[in-house]
């Protein structure tokens, strides 16, 4: 999934002979893009490393990757980690779907979700007792036939829903879908509670259950959605690099240079947002079956913004990055709500920040001094003035809550403190980004203190919600820090 | 046809809210080309400051100073922190975006209204919270027609909301301001080979539409009294819808857009089914894009190539 595009010259004559060029490059203005990238790319070891990473192909990285996650499911025997792999590989699953729309062909879908709803709601009228039992109307069919239906019903939904959105352009359609998200979630609340179940969802769902193979445990369930994601990611690279491939590509970076190359603008786009609507209800369908009931809170505008994070966090437009992206989510949130992980993720990321961003070294040695003296000497002075400041117990348990015990400030009772450090936190990252040189060491030092004292007293008591908030700066920190996400491509923006 | 009049009081009371946020989003969008998402939140966090106000103040039963300097400090509070709000977001999420591709910014925006959300649910915990209005402001006085009220609440809303249309519409065409926004607007590169501090006008942009955001919110608050979390989304999607069906970058388009929406809503929940009424602004939406992509006021933009 990468790509060495050569030597401009060599792209044409590759072109010119009918076969795409390995990655599907479009032309010399991403050539000339990338010099860059291949100057930085240095000299020695570093350089033959990444030529020789170039050279690999597409489908033993595939086959390595497989291999990986088969190796996986033999040592791992604790069931929680069985279905947080599962619910990675699903993101996953759903991560690539959204980049068909979003990084291939440029369309800002923000209703993926209800094609992801509509899968696993599909699936769940279709392969449960929700239409009756038996006789006239009483359809059960069998896993695998309604997935198939679900999957062709969704390509064909996306196809009628795209001809009307996508007669709006940019902004507009961006709009018009996130509204189709809500309009699904309030349809499955209040049409017809009797079949869709209202607020209370459907439950007594099939397992997966085909060539007289019943689909039960966790550990079932994350081989089908390795087997399905690896197939799926051969199919979208292919596709990728097919024609059609550049042809979507050729749309996001100009939609008139498209349409004045005779390209059909309107039926690429639409084709690509009924590719995406089918991953989407295909993942939906493994969600629900794996789940043994759908709930219209499944669907919410919050599991939207999970799946934008685990593209934007891959790198949107890359297929390994949306698998990196639906891995490293599902992973991070998991442990955030493990009250002894996240310590270690949250302290974990501020040690990572200060080593990738404080230079030179004894800065760094100034910093981490400063924390511990200054962190020391409040918690003294708060506990001589007033013994009730310092009374509570830090929210992380084992040798970390021990280790803050002495260093943190944490009331008797730490709410209305831990709120007015958040606010505090806030406003002293604000300073660190405004301030230069010696004060902006000062605001690090201490609001790496505010962010431990805010942790222990009152993010880590909700871990829910703390998740929540972190997904929302990863994606504002990510889209300024790097647009094009861990894995993406820089690409020559045309306006 | 007392219920209908009474059905058209509160749609208009709903609808000037809903225009006030539009105004923002059709100010930030006419000047940036951005759909600021998280412009709805920016509402509910000005509902949110004006409630903590009502508490500092001694809460709704014992109010410890006369209503009028507590409406005073309301509005003041939630615009100038609604207005900081938006400026911190433009310096700290959008302006390091102005040159990354269309995508971005939105999803950043998107980022935005999660964090806010979030935020205001550590804050505030995830119940309602309620302004009860009619502790300090009795339902009573008001105007009476015969059976359709009017209170004072739905007064002040309608009253304030149009009053600072035209105030805004002044602004934008009478000001020092108002011409380098437009300028900006049309183009921004050479507004600022004209000398035009674009940074500082596209803040300003934002301190405004989000300070009427946070007044949008405390009205909201005192008319309808109950507030959580997550009124800020569907209220933003509605002001957005606004903003389209009046033509998006148009002020009074924004305004009539807002109020338009709101009677909608209002006879729809009144005369067909409350659930759906978000349904029928949603096809409002639809069938506006789809007959009239440039809104009832707007004009088509012209393809630059």
């Amino acid at each position: 999934m990468t790509d060495d595009p050569g030597q401009p010259g060599a792209d044409s004559d590759a072109n010119s002979e009918g076969r795409p060029v390995r990655g599907g490059s479009i032309g010399v203005d991403q050539w000339v893009a990338q010099s860059g990238d291949r100057h930085d790319q240095g000299a020695g070891w570093r350089r033959v490393l990444a030529q020789a990473d170039a050279r690999v192909g597409w489908w033993p990285r595939l086959a390595l990757v497989t291999i990986a996650g088969l190796a996986f499911a033999q040592v791992s025997s604790n069931v929680n980690i069985q279905t947080v792999a599962f619910n990675s590989l699903l993101y996953a699953l759903l991560a690539m779907g959204l980049n068909i729309a979003v990084g291939w062909s440029g369309l800002l879908d923000l209703g993926y979700i209800a094609f992801f709803g509509f899968g696993a709601y599909g699936y769940a009228i279709f392969s449960s007792n929700a239409l009756g039992t038996g006789g006239v109307g009483g359809t059960h069919l069998p896993a695998i036939e309604s997935i198939l239906i679900v999957v062709a019903a969704a390509g064909v939904v996306g196809v009628v829903v795209g001809l009307i959105a996508l007669r709006l352009s940019g902004d507009y359609f961006a709009i018009v879908t996130l509204f189709l998200g809500q309009a699904f979630v309030l349809a499955v609340n209040n049409v017809d509670p009797s079949t869709l179940g209202g607020v209370n969802g459907l439950f007594g769902l099939d397992p997966l259950h085909s060539f007289g193979v019943t689909v039960i445990t966790p550990l079932d369930y994350y081989y089908v959605a390795l087997g399905v994601t690896v197939i799926v990611a051969a199919v979208l690279h292919l596709l990728d690099t097919s024609r059609t491939g550049r042809a979507w590509r050729a749309l996001n970076d100009d939609p008139l240079a498209a349409e004045a190359m005779t390209m059909s603008v309107n039926k690429l786009k639409v084709m690509a947002f009924s590719f995406a609507a089918m991953v989407g209800a295909l993942a939906g369908t493994l969600f629900a079956a794996q789940q043994d009931n759908v709930f219209p809170t499944n669907f919410t505008a919050n599991i939207l913004i999970l799946i934008y994070a685990c593209l934007v966090l891959g790198g949107v437009g890359s297929i390994a990055g949306a698998i990196l992206g639906g891995l490293v989510v599902t992973v991070a949130e998991n442990m955030l709500s493990s009250p002894t992980d996240a310590a270690y993720l949250f302290y974990g990321l501020i040690i990572i920040a200060l080593i990738a961003k404080v230079r030179p070294w004894r800065s760094l040695g100034y910093v981490v001094a400063g924390v511990i003296a200054f962190g020391y000497a409040t918690h003294a002075i708060v506990g001589a003035i007033a013994p009730v400041a310092t009374a509570g117990h830090p929210g992380s348990p084992g040798w970390i809550g021990s280790v803050m015990n002495g260093f943190v400030i944490v009331p008797k009772n730490p709410q209305n403190f831990g709120n007015a450090l958040y606010l505090a936190l806030i406003v002293g990252l604000v300073a660190i980004v405004r301030l230069r040189g010696i004060r902006q060491l000062i605001a690090v030092i201490i609001t790496i203190y505010v962010a431990a004292c805010c942790w222990e007293s009152r993010l880590i008591v909700n871990p829910a919600i703390t998740t929540q908030i972190m997904l929302g700066a990863i994606l504002i920190v990510t889209m300024a820090a790097r647009p094009y996400g861990l894995l993406g491509k820089h690409r020559v923006e045309t306006i | 046809m007392q219920v209908f009049f009474q059905t058209f009081v509160n749609g208009l009371t709903a609808g000037c809210v809903y225009a006030l946020i539009a105004l923002g989003y059709t100010m930030v969008y006419g000047v940036l080309k951005l759909l600021n998402f998280a412009h709805g939140d920016v509402y509910m966090v000005g509902a949110y400051i004006g409630y903590v106000i009502l508490q500092l103040f001694g809460g709704a039963h014992g109010l410890s100073i006369p209503v009028v300097l507590l409406l005073f400090f309301m509005f003041a509070g939630a615009s100038v922190g609604c207005g900081y709000l938006g400026v911190a977001m433009e310096r700290f999420a959008y302006r390091p975006l102005r040159n990354a591709p269309r995508i971005a910014p939105l999803i950043t925006a998107l980022g935005i209204s999660f964090v806010l959300e979030n935020t205001v649910l550590l804050l505030f915990g995830g119940f309602t919270r309620s302004y009860s209005t009619n502790a300090y402001i009795p339902f009573s006085t008001g105007l009476d027609f015969g059976g359709v009220r009017i209170d004072i609440v739905q007064i002040l809303t309608i009253v304030g909301s149009i009053a600072m249309m035209f105030g805004l519409r002044e602004l934008v065409n009478r000001t020092t301001l108002g011409k380098s926004m437009r300028a900006v607007a049309s183009d921004r590169e050479a507004a600022e080979m004209l000398g035009i501090n674009v940074d500082r006008t596209i803040m300003l942009t934002f301190l405004i539409g989000s300070a009427m955001a946070g007044i949008a919110g405390v009205m909201s608050g005192l008319a309808f009294n109950q507030i959580t979390n997550t009124i800020g989304f569907l209220a933003g999607l509605k002001a957005f819808t606004a903003a389209v069906v009046g033509g998006i970058g148009s002020i009074p388009g924004a305004m009539i857009g807002g109020i338009f929406i709101g009677l909608c809503e209002a006879y729809s929940a009144s005369y067909i089914s409350s659930e759906y009424s978000d349904l029928i602004v949603f096809g409002i939406l639809i069938v506006t894009m789809l007959l009239r992509p440039q809104g009832l006021f707007g004009q088509r933009p012209l393809q630059k190539v």
